[in-house]
């Protein structure tokens, strides 16, 4: 009966103290909605994505979504050691910003209409373009090519639902989980081309253990202005179009631009028009 | 709230139809080759009962989804294995696809009948084996009989964990239910009301399984 009591009590300690530190870290990572200077900012990157959101295996994030948030994070007052990372997967990324556990997302956020009902959008920061990734050594150059290749794309993805329903009906389509799924079968001939936004597969291109095996297409199948994802309604939207501006005004976007996706030898355009304002 | 659910444009129901194809297509071959592995467990060959426990530790303890992903991403994209459907992507991802399921369900179809072969007396194998019947035909004619209609409750579980877990052909680009989903929530940005339509969907699915086989197991129970 003793021990029964005495473990009873132990537990209870326990169960006290793990609350207590909960709710102590939260405070520490939360700080981020508003309050500019000593506090944290949180921020949703892609996690997966080479050359625009990457978590590395040393913990640190590198890709150009990063640097544009990290310089928009410098100007609303935010040091490189306040912002706080936060993975932001495709579909969740409304959730995020109505909840508020994100301040703003970069993550190569496309600005549709439908998505518009739901959240607010500054930028757009930068226009990619559907395109194919290729074999180094082979060429497709008119968009009726497509309709004889083997292709492979996200599950789901707008790519891949724009392939099946307007660019090439005709074309077969493997749908795996994520890109690098894809690279094996391109590489070994099963698939011809990789489809998804330009600047992403020229992420994938310019990986290390890829350089010299694939290249870009060039064809422009459209246009997706990526837009940095607010909560409905927030003030921070014209700060963040502000800090877009003076970075692409500074110098600062194509530095970010050639120092992530340069190495495969993709030319990005200029930067964008800014169109999302209140 | 559901302004979204265009019927025209997303096929709800060819979605789920294919998931109901592919828990058909893998339930069947799950059982079969269950039963076989079973079988080898219980074998007097010692080399089958070894292959039959590596094998049901080796793939029941694997995640389902990188069977799924390795019969992908190994046999077509690196071995170039096309399981007979040459170009017909749709066909080969389905295939690819069963293949897995059936690999990895029928490790806990394999458990389940083994499990109901140990509910059966052991006199009526002796019985049996007295009779001058072989291995074979014990287990065919006495002992399987009797087994199966005692594990008709664990078998149910294992067609609902596979139905369930048919959602995983996703990641191979099976166009099932979960597959629509994605494009769905790609599109229309509403997570929560979109998720609640397809969970609805796999109860519907699912909960008229578990009663039915719930009675079926209680009609052929050996009672003891």
């Amino acid at each position: 009966m003793k021990l029964r009591k005495a473990s009873a009590l132990a537990a209870s300690v326990l169960a006290l103290s793990l609350t207590a530190t909960a709710c102590g870290s939260s405070d520490d990572d939360n700080g981020g909605s508003g309050d500019g200077g000593g506090g944290k900012i949180t921020v949703g990157i892609k996690f997966d994505q080479p050359g625009l959101g990457l978590k590395t295996p040393d913990g640190t994030f590198a890709g150009f979504d990063v640097d544009v948030a990290t310089y928009i994070a410098g100007e609303l007052g935010y040091t490189p050691e306040n912002i706080n990372f936060v993975e932001s997967p495709s579909p969740e990324r409304e959730n995020l910003l109505k909840r508020g556990d994100v301040d703003f997302i970069v993550a190569t956020y496309s600005i549709t209409d439908t998505r518009k009902q739901e959240v607010d959008f500054a930028g757009p920061y930068f226009v990619a373009h559907q395109d194919l990734l290729i074999r180094a050594d082979e060429d497709v150059t008119s968009e009726d090519d497509i309709n004889n290749l083997t292709l492979c794309s996200v599950a789901g993805s707008t790519p891949a639902q724009r392939i099946k329903d307007e660019i090439a009906p005709d074309a077969g389509l493997f749908e795996q989980a994520t890109y690098s799924e894809c690279l094996a079968g391109l590489e070994n001939g099963q698939v011809d081309a990789i489809t998804t936004d330009d600047v992403i597969l020229a992420g994938y291109a310019a990986q290390d253990q890829h350089q010299g095996k694939f290249k870009l297409a060039g064809l422009n199948l459209s246009d997706e202005f990526y837009g940095i994802g607010v909560q409905k309604g927030s003030d921070l939207r014209a700060d963040i179009n502000t800090a877009i501006q003076k970075m692409i005004d500074d110098g600062e976007w194509d530095a970010a631009i050639e120092k992530n996706v340069g190495p495969s030898g993709y030319a990005a355009e200029g930067a964008p028009e800014i169109t999302e304002t209140n | 709230m559901f302004e979204f659910l265009d019927l025209e444009r997303y096929d709800l129901f060819g979605a789920f139809w294919v998931t109901v194809q592919l828990t058909f297509y893998s339930a069947v071959g799950s059982l079969i080759w269950g039963t076989i592995l079973a079988g080898m467990r219980v074998s007097p060959v010692p080399i089958m009962r070894a292959f039959g426990t590596a094998y049901v530790h080796i793939f029941r303890n694997t995640p389902l989804t990188l069977i799924i992903l390795a019969c992908s991403q190994g046999l077509y994209f690196t071995l170039n294995f096309d399981m007979g459907a040459g170009k017909d992507l749709e066909a080969l991802g389905f295939r690819l696809a069963v293949l897995g399921f059936v690999a990895y369900t029928a490790t806990f179809v394999c458990e389940a009948v083994r499990s109901g072969i140990n509910t059966v007396p052991v006199g009526q194998a002796e019985a049996a084996r007295a009779l001058g019947l072989n291995f074979f035909q014990v287990l065919r004619l006495i002992v399987l009989p009797q087994a199966y209609r005692s594990v008709v409750a664990p078998l149910a579980n294992v067609l609902i964990a596979l139905t369930k877990n048919t959602t995983i052909a996703s990641a191979i680009g099976v166009a099932e239910a979960s597959a629509l989903m994605k494009a769905m929530i790609e599109n229309e940005a509403q997570l929560i009301p979109i998720a609640a339509i397809f969970a609805l969907g796999f109860i519907i699915l699912t909960l008229p399984m578990g009663l039915f086989l719930g009675w079926v197991s209680k009609r052929v129970a050996v009672k003891r």
